[in-house]
Order: C-alpha cells, then structure tokens, then sequence
C-alpha cells in the first residue's frame, strides 16, 4: 500500500541549509597539520603566557599516545589529523576594538546570520531583553558586544584569548579543572590546539541582567575549530548563556572538537543552552562537521545548579554527552536534549550524572528524532557514588522515527553504589503514524507543516526550556531540519 | 453540492466500493446508514483523500470542483471536514495550537488574511463554550486523555471552527452516551446551514432521532441498494440489515 511514511522516506529531498554560504576575505591560515610547532605559533599568535604554552605541549604530547574513541556508534572514515589546518583567522591588521574596525565583509556575514552585533539602547526606559554576543569567527573572536555594561557589574565577558591575559588568575585555577588534559581523544586534542571560545566570570550574588552568548562561525576551508569556553559561577551569582553554530556547505568534512567547562560554586546557578546548527552534509552524506564535543559542568558548591539544554540539529557527526559532577551537597543537574538526525546524519549523544554529594538530584529528558537513513543515539550515565545519600534521578528517553529507514537507539548505563538512591528511566520509541498525518492534512495542514506540528509536539518538553528569545527559532529549526524529510 | 457517480475504490488492490452514486444539494443533510464491512468508513475515506485509498472508477465533485484531482489538504481547504470515528491523539500539541495552524492554514489557500492571537483565543473559546467543552480542553493536547464522548467533542469543535462546506462525520456516534450523542447532535444542527452538505455516515439509527436527515441511503456490499427519507432509519432499526445480506446485522 502505498503510504505516506513511506513515501517520506524513499523520497528525500535535499535538506534545506540557509547557512551555507562562504565568505569570500583574506584569511590567515596556519600550515595543515598538527605539531610542537603549530601549537608554538598559536601560542605566539595569542601572545600567551608560557605557563599555557606549556600546558598546550603537554596535552599535545599525551594526545600522541592515545587513540581515537570507536565505542559511539557512529561511522566515518578515519580522519587524517595532518591533512586539515589548526588554525585560521580573518587578516584585518590589527586586533580592531570597535565594531568599525571590523571587516566589512565579516558584520555583513553576522548580519545574514541574523546574529545581532550592535548594541541596543534602551528607549525611553522600556527595558527590552537583551543578548550579549561573543563572534567567533574560524580561530578567532571578532566582536563582543556589551563588555561595558556587563564589567559594570563586575561579569568578565571576553574571548578565551583575552582572559589568558587580562584574567590569568580565574584561567590558571579554572581551565582544565572540570575536564582535565588528559580527559579523553578530542578533548586532549583541544587542549593542544585550542583557539577562541568565551570565557565568562559571574562574581558573587550577581544575577547577569542578560543573555550571554557565543556565536561560532566556521568560514575558512580545510580547517577545523577547536574552540574552549569556560564559565564560572561564583557563590550565589547565576547566568543563562546560549551558543549557536553554523558553517558553509561543503564537501569535505570538517572537524570542530570543542571544550567546554563550567563550575558553579555554592547557591549558583549556570543555565548552558545549545541550538547546533552545523552543516549536516548533502543528502547522500558527503560533507558536514564532525561535532566531536567535550561538555561538563561542575556543580562544586553547595545547592548549586547546572542546566544544559541543547537542540542539536546539525553537523554530519554529533559526538556530545554535556554532563555534571554532583559534588557539592544538595546539588541539581539537568540535560535537556533534543536530537534531530535527517538523510545520512549520525549523532550519539547523551549526559553523564555524577552524583557525589548528599541529596544530590538529576533531571534527563532526550528526545531523539530520526528520519532519512540516519541513526540517532542516546547514551547516558548515571552513576551514584556511595558518599551521595539521598540522591534522586529521573531519565525520559523518547525516541520518534520518521520512515522505515532510519534507526534509534537508548544506551543508558546506571551504576549506584548508594543502596537508598532513587533512580527511575523511562524510554519509549513512536512512529509519526500515518493516522497523525492524514489528520493533521485532513485539517488543512501540508504534510511538511504536519510533520513540523506533531515534531515539536513531541519536543516541547525540552524546547520550553530554552531561553524565551530563541525557543521561537528553535521550534522553526526543528521543522526546517526535517523538511526534505516528507515526501 | 457534493455529486459522486459510479464511484469506484479499492484498498491494496481489493475493491471496496463498486459504484457509489449519491448526490448531495447544498443545504442538505444525507445519511449512510449499513452493515459493518460495507464500505461506509472507505468512502469518508476516499472522499478526504486518504493515501492508499485508490479510485479506480468514476468521479467526484463538489461544488464544481473535480475533488479527485485534489490532494487530502487541498479538499481541506476546498471545504472538506472528516470528522473521524477514531480522533487520533497529538502529544504535546494542545488543541489551541492545532486548531490556530489549521484554521490559518485554511484561510491562508482561501486568500484570507491570519486571525492573530486575541482573535483566534477569542473565536475558540466562544466556539468551544457552544459545544459544552471547557476552556481547559482547549489547553490539553490533542486528544490525548480524552474521554471517548471528548473526543467526539472535540471534532465537533474543530468542525465548528473551520466552518467547512461539506462534513462528514465518520459513526460519530459509536461509543457515545445518550448525552454526548444529544451534544454532538447540537453541535451538527447548529451547523446546518443552506450553504453546506453533510454526510452523516452510522451503523445506528438512534443519531438520526436527534439529527433529521433530509435522505438515508443503504450502503451494503460497497453500493447504495437503496434510499428514501428519514422513515428508511427507522425502516432498518425494526429489520437490520438482513435485506441486504449482512446475516450478522
């Protein structure tokens, strides 16, 4: 019988990518490869301290003697870590301060990219929310946008590389203590090489009055981003801080193999949300970003918490479990996620609840959308140490499948040594039935207008977490990531 | 007007329904009335375009319009309302939401402008307040945890705020209490109107006490084996439907 689902399937259109666009400058790019040397010249090009050079060279040299992770399960063809360059900025002379020093070409890029670079002002007292950007641009941060107003409050908001100058001490004490040099493959790597990212300090009790967020943009070709941010939280302080990502379509695969680490402190609270739009591939699979990401956050401090939320559309290749240490006794940890896989995309991805402190809670909600011939899946840890008495934790993995030719998977691994704690996972896997499209048509929707409803339907747990400002671009992303997917 | 002739269908190859031929004036209220097997669901079917339901014969058209030629969401906006004897549910999606798109869809392809977000709140709660459905069903999703009278409900109401030009209501009735079935029955009358057909498709005769049809056809055996007026109901309340072969009515 010839059906709708089916159809949706066999029919795949080309995904519709309205990021993929290059822009044409001069850029510098370091030589492909990765050696003692390369580090060196990123090193010198950020004018960093030795003590940072030093630390790069040894994550180098441990990174030498490991191996690539194979226990995801995903699927590519071995990557050749000399073929790609580790390094790339736009040439624009000197560092610019302003937004006026800034590359015509590259403002012109953000402003396609519907990424506000201009400060607003405040009219007559009516207070709009607000978002500060950090740009990264390939390797490195182009703008960054009310530093002034957040200094005035005493939060740091710059560029990794201006914080390894102007605030070495919080670098010194904070990087690399949530995942350490020789954490794993691609984080090991990162430590090595890595380029721009945001670094954000929020002092004690304050309340960051807006939005903080990092924009990366991967323009330059045959290069891969390797980005660090690090956010901390001191006591009683709290902030919501979103990054978004796109790239230009291309053949080639790239790789973006990111860092990042949080710590919040006694009664803080850190809210990290994700909307990962990079280039998928075509239809068939060829090109697209390598998403290879080391995420965790450390709630150190008592009562403190750390909320990730990602939307995770993008990328040929998601390799992403943004996870919490429970230390600090009373402690929350909660993952969001929704994973949309459409025609060749490969995403594994999950969180990891480390419970270490009494009473610690943890919240999981992963949603997994899968369509095409892609393959979505979720892989979780939830481990309770014995110290952590009291702890809860409760896991929802939803899985939704668009066709016949696509496949979602549920990895959960819970480990408790602490006989009193509760922990509670539920899993279940739904087909968009052809029942809910031919009533969802039989009311006047298009099929593709059906399928976005019933989708962020199935997503709205996760989706009205996000901060207000972007849940409404999220919700669009979601069906456009699919479209192509109905035939 | 809804005008079938020698309609035609079949579902993976079997033919269901040999030669319907049935007319319907605008203004009008018809009733399908027959045995289980026969064909009643099928045509609610075919005539809203349901994928892998195959028209191998005949024609169909309402108002002029060659529904044939039309895909599910296009009859939609033409003005075809199913309204289904099993409501699927839409998790996450709360009813408000999906009667906004569906409405916006349809006024959209009729060229009409958008109801923003005070007008539409507006027309759904004077809409559902009619149908006896509170406001908080319009802020559940889809269907799901419905009763089963609920969900009859609330086709009603979708029926009511799409304002079709031709419905067809699929046993409606199946699974509804004396009064659920009197409040569907308001709702439907209160949508009779000279400018639209409807198509009240039961096993049962007890929704025609409450909904008087202007004709009852007999479908058994995928055609119409007769028609006459609203005495025919009644007609097939006392007898069943052995007349027509179906031993098991």
């Amino acid at each position: 019988m010839p059906s709708n689902t089916t159809a949706l399937a066999k029919d795949l259109a080309e995904q519709k990518y309205k990021y993929g666009f290059v822009t044409v400058l001069e850029q510098e790019t370091a030589p492909a490869g990765v050696n003692e040397d390369t580090i060196r010249f990123i090193s010198a090009k950020k004018n960093e301290p030795e003590w940072l050079l030093d630390w790069r060279l040894k994550a180098f040299r441990h990174w030498q003697t490991m191996t690539e992770p194979d226990w995801a399960k995903v699927h590519y063809p071995k990557i050749d870590y000399q073929s790609a360059s580790y390094y790339s900025e736009p040439k624009q002379g000197k560092k610019p301060q302003t937004l006026d020093d800034v590359d015509p070409e590259i403002l012109k890029t953000y402003a396609k990219l519907g990424i506000p670079l201009q400060e607003q002002e405040i009219l007559a007292g009516v207070a709009e929310r607000r978002v500060a950007v950090d740009a990264v641009f390939d390797s490195v941060s182009v703008a960054t946008t009310y530093k002034k107003e957040l200094e005035s409050h005493g939060i740091i908001f710059c560029p990794m590389s201006e914080a390894v100058l102007n605030h070495a001490d919080l670098v010194k004490k904070y990087l690399g203590s949530v995942v350490p040099i020789t954490d794993n493959f691609f984080a090991t790597l990162n430590s090595a090489v890595f380029t721009d990212g945001s670094f954000v300090y929020i002092p004690k009790g304050v309340r960051c009055p807006m939005e903080l967020s990092t924009y990366f943009r991967i323009n330059a070709e045959n290069t891969g981003q390797f980005e660090r941010t690090l956010i901390i939280a001191d006591e009683g302080a709290s902030v919501s801080y979103l990054e978004g990502c796109t790239a230009p379509k291309r053949d080639e695969n790239q790789l973006h193999a990111a860092v990042v680490e949080l710590i919040a402190l006694d009664d803080a609270k850190i809210k990290y949300s994700t909307v990962q739009n990079w280039y998928p591939g075509d239809k068939d699979g060829k090109g697209g970003i390598y998403n290879f990401v080391t995420k965790r956050g450390a709630c150190r401090g008592k009562r403190s918490k750390i909320s990730w939320t990602q939307v995770e559309t993008g990328s040929a290749i998601t390799w992403k479990y943004p996870s919490c240490i429970l230390q600090g006794d009373d402690s929350v940890g909660e993952f969001y996620s929704v994973a949309i896989t459409n025609n060749a995309q490969q995403a594994d991805t999950g969180t990891k609840m480390i419970h270490i402190g009494k009473n610690t809670r943890s919240t999981i909600v992963s949603k997994g959308i899968s369509a095409g011939r892609a393959q979505n899946t979720y892989r979780g840890l939830v481990k309770i140490l014995r110290t952590a008495s009291g702890a809860r934790n409760k896991t929802q993995c939803d899985s939704l499948l668009i066709g016949d030719k696509c496949g979602a998977h549920t990895v959960p691994y819970i480990e408790s040594r602490q006989p009193k704690a509760r922990i509670e996972h539920e899993a279940t896997t739904s087909k968009v039935s052809e029942d809910q499209l031919f009533y969802c048509q039989q009311r006047g929707l298009s099929t593709e207008e059906a399928m976005a409803l019933i989708v962020n339907g199935f997503c709205k747990e996760v989706l009205q977490e996000l901060p207000m400002e972007f849940a409404v671009e999220a919700q669009k992303l979601v069906s456009i990531s699919l479209e192509g997917s109905v035939g | 007007m809804l005008e079938i002739k020698n309609l035609h269908a079949s579902i993976s190859g079997k033919e269901i329904l040999k030669g319907i031929d049935l007319l319907i004036p605008s203004g009008q209220v018809h009733a399908i009335m027959g045995p289980n097997g026969s064909g009643k669901s099928t045509l609610s079917y075919v005539l809203a375009g349901r994928a892998g339901y195959e028209v191998t014969e005949g024609s169909v058209t309402f108002n002029g319009k060659d529904l044939l030629k039309l895909n599910t969401e296009q009859r939609a906006a033409t003005g075809v309302f199913l309204a289904m004897q099993y409501p699927v549910e839409i998790p996450g999606v709360t009813n408000m939401m999906f009667l906004k798109t569906a409405l916006n869809a349809i006024r959209q392809s009729r060229g009409e402008s958008e109801l923003d977000a005070m007008q539409m709140l507006k027309l759904l709660r004077s809409k559902a307040k009619n149908i006896g459905l509170s406001e908080e069903m319009l802020k559940r999703a889809v269907n799901v945890g419905f009763s089963g009278g609920e969900k009859k409900r609330n086709e009603i109401l979708q029926m009511a705020v799409l304002e079709p030009a031709l419905c067809v209501l699929d046993e409606t009735d199946s699974g509804l209490d004396i009064d659920a079935l009197k409040i569907v029955a308001d709702g439907v009358n209160a949508l009779r109107s000279p400018d639209r057909s409807m198509l009240v498709i039961t096993h049962y005769q007890r929704l025609l006490d409450y909904i008087t049809p202007d004709a009852v056809h007999v479908l058994a055996h995928g055609k119409i084996q007769k028609s006459g007026g609203a005495e025919l109901a009644h007609e097939l309340e006392a007898k069943g439907y052995a007349d027509f072969g179906d031993e098991a009515a």
